[in-house]
C-alpha cells in the first residue's frame, strides 16, 4: 500500500531511491511525457472556454490522478517509492533538508538562476530540459527571490475554514476553497509556492522541477484535510455544466475517470497522518 | 498527449477565444491609422518598445494563421519577434507561459517580466516531441 510521507521524514534511503527513480524516468523519456501533458493543459485550459487542469473545479481531481499515473511511473521502476509531499508551510526557507544536494539540491546562482548542486544539476548530465519555453537547458530555480514568503499554516486554515467546494463561474475569479487553494483569489496558496521557487516552476513547463510533484502531493492533501473538515460538503458542480467538468463527466486526457472516482485517495493510497 | 503539437495543444479552446477576439481586435489602438472603435476601448493598448536591450511589442493578433489558437482574446505579444503564448485572466489580469502563476494588470507589464525572466535567453517554440 502506497503511504504518503512528508519529504522531512524521509530517510537517506528513501531519498536516494526516490531521486534514482526520477532520474530513470528522466533517462528512459517518460518523465518529459508528463511535463508535456501539463504544459499542454496550462495552455488550453481558459476562464472563458473549455477548462480542466487549472482554474476551474477539476483542478483538484485532474492533479490528483495526474499525480497517481506519475507514482505509478516511479514504482513501475522502484516498487519501494512513493511521492512524498513538501508541506510549505512547515518547511519554509532554502535550508530546508528538502533542498540539500541529497535531495532535490538547491537553489540557481544569481548570475543564470542555474541549480549547481544535487543530482538535478544541468553539470551531472542527467537533468537536461528539453520541454522548454525559452533556450536554457538546465534547471533554474530562485527560492524566495524578493524576499516573497511561502504561506503561513494560518493562510492554509483559513482557506481550509472554507465549506463550499467551489462557485460559478468555476474559474480563476470563483469564491470558494478550490481556487482560494489554487490561488488565484485572497491569500494564495499554491500559485504563490510556485513563484517562491521560481526558474521553470513559474512557467507552464513547471513539471521540470521535481519539487512539482511534492508541492502537488501537499496541495493534494490539503484537498483530503479539507474533506475530513467538511464532510457535509461535496465536489461541485454537480451537473450540466458548460466547459466545466462536473461531478461525473470524464476527465482528458485520460476520458475513463470522473472526478466522482477521485474523491477518496485511500482507494489509492494514504497520508503518513490522518487526514 | 506524445505526438501532440503545439496548434493541436492550443486549438482546444480557440473557439472560445475566438468570439471574445473580436471584441478585443478592434480596441485599444493608438496607432493613427487604425480604424477608431465605435465602442469604448475595451482591450490593452499596443506597445512597442525596447526594454533590457530587447524588442517587445503587443497588439491586435492578426486573423488565422498561427494566431488562431490564441487565449489572449486575439491579443498578440512578442520578444525579439518570438511569440509569447499569453492568456487573460477572468478579472482582466493577465499570465503568460513563462510567468504562468502571477498575474500581472497588463500585457506589457507582463511582456517586461518575460524578458526579466529570461535573462537574455531567446524565447523558442514548445519542443512538443
Amino acid at each position: 500500500m502506497t503511504v504518503r510521507k512528508n519529504q522531512a521524514t524521509l530517510s537517506a534511503d528513501e531519498k536516494r531511491r526516490f531521486v534514482n527513480a526520477l532520474l530513470e524516468l528522466k533517462r528512459s523519456g517518460r518523465y518529459d511525457t508528463f511535463v508535456t501533458t501539463h504544459n499542454a493543459f496550462i495552455m488550453s485550459d481558459t476562464d472563458n472556454g473549455d477548462r480542466v487542469g487549472h482554474r476551474s473545479p477539476s483542478f483538484l481531481p485532474w492533479h490528483r490522478r495526474f499525480l497517481i499515473e506519475f507514482e505509478q511511473a516511479l514504482q513501475s521502476v522502484d516498487p519501494t517509492v512513493n511521492l512524498p509531499y513538501w508541506d510549505w508551510t512547515a518547511d519554509r526557507t532554502s535550508r530546508s533538508s528538502l533542498w540539500a544536494p541529497d535531495f532535490l539540491g538547491g537553489t540557481g546562482r544569481a548570475r543564470d538562476g542555474q541549480v549547481l548542486d544535487g543530482p538535478f544539476a544541468r553539470s551531472g548530465n542527467r537533468w537536461t530540459i528539453t520541454v522548454r519555453v525559452d533556450g536554457r537547458d538546465y534547471l533554474r530555480r530562485d527560492l524566495g527571490a524578493g524576499g516573497r514568503q511561502l504561506p503561513t499554516r494560518a493562510e492554509v486554515d483559513s482557506v481550509l475554514a472554507m465549506e463550499t467546494y467551489d462557485t460559478a463561474p468555476w474559474n480563476s475569479s470563483s469564491d470558494g476553497f478550490r481556487n482560494h487553494l489554487e490561488g488565484w483569489r485572497g491569500v494564495n496558496l499554491h500559485n504563490r509556492v510556485h513563484v517562491w521557487v521560481g526558474g521553470q516552476m513559474g512557467t507552464g513547463v513547471s513539471p521540470n522541477d521535481p519539487v512539482f510533484w511534492l508541492h502537488h502531493a501537499f496541495v493534494d492533501k490539503l484537498w483530503a484535510d479539507w474533506q475530513a473538515r467538511h464532510p457535509r460538503s461535496t465536489y461541485l458542480p454537480a451537473a450540466g455544466t458548460a466547459n466545466v467538468v462536473d461531478l461525473r463527466d470524464t476527465m482528458r486526457p485520460w476520458n475513463d475517470v470522473t472526478p466522482a472516482d477521485m474523491l477518496d485517495h485511500t482507494r489509492h493510497y494514504t497520508f503518513d497522518t490522518a487526514a | 498527449m506524445s505526438n501532440i503539437t503545439r496548434r493541436r495543444a492550443l486549438g482546444v479552446a480557440a473557439a472560445g477565444a475566438a468570439g471574445a477576439a473580436a471584441g478585443l481586435a478592434l480596441a485599444g489602438s493608438s496607432v493613427a491609422d487604425a480604424p477608431r472603435p465605435a465602442a469604448p476601448a475595451a482591450g490593452p493598448a499596443p506597445f512597442d518598445e525596447v526594454y533590457q536591450g530587447r524588442r517587445i511589442t503587443g497588439g491586435p493578433a492578426h486573423g488565422g494563421g498561427h494566431h488562431g489558437g490564441h487565449h489572449g482574446g486575439g491579443y498578440s505579444v512578442t520578444i525579439d519577434g518570438a511569440e509569447l503564448h499569453v492568456m487573460q485572466n477572468a478579472d482582466g489580469t493577465w499570465i503568460s507561459v513563462i510567468n504562468h502563476y502571477e498575474p500581472v494588470a497588463t500585457p506589457k507589464a507582463l511582456a517586461r517580466a518575460a524578458v526579466r525572466e529570461l535573462q537574455g535567453a531567446p524565447l523558442v517554440p514548445l519542443t512538443l516531441t
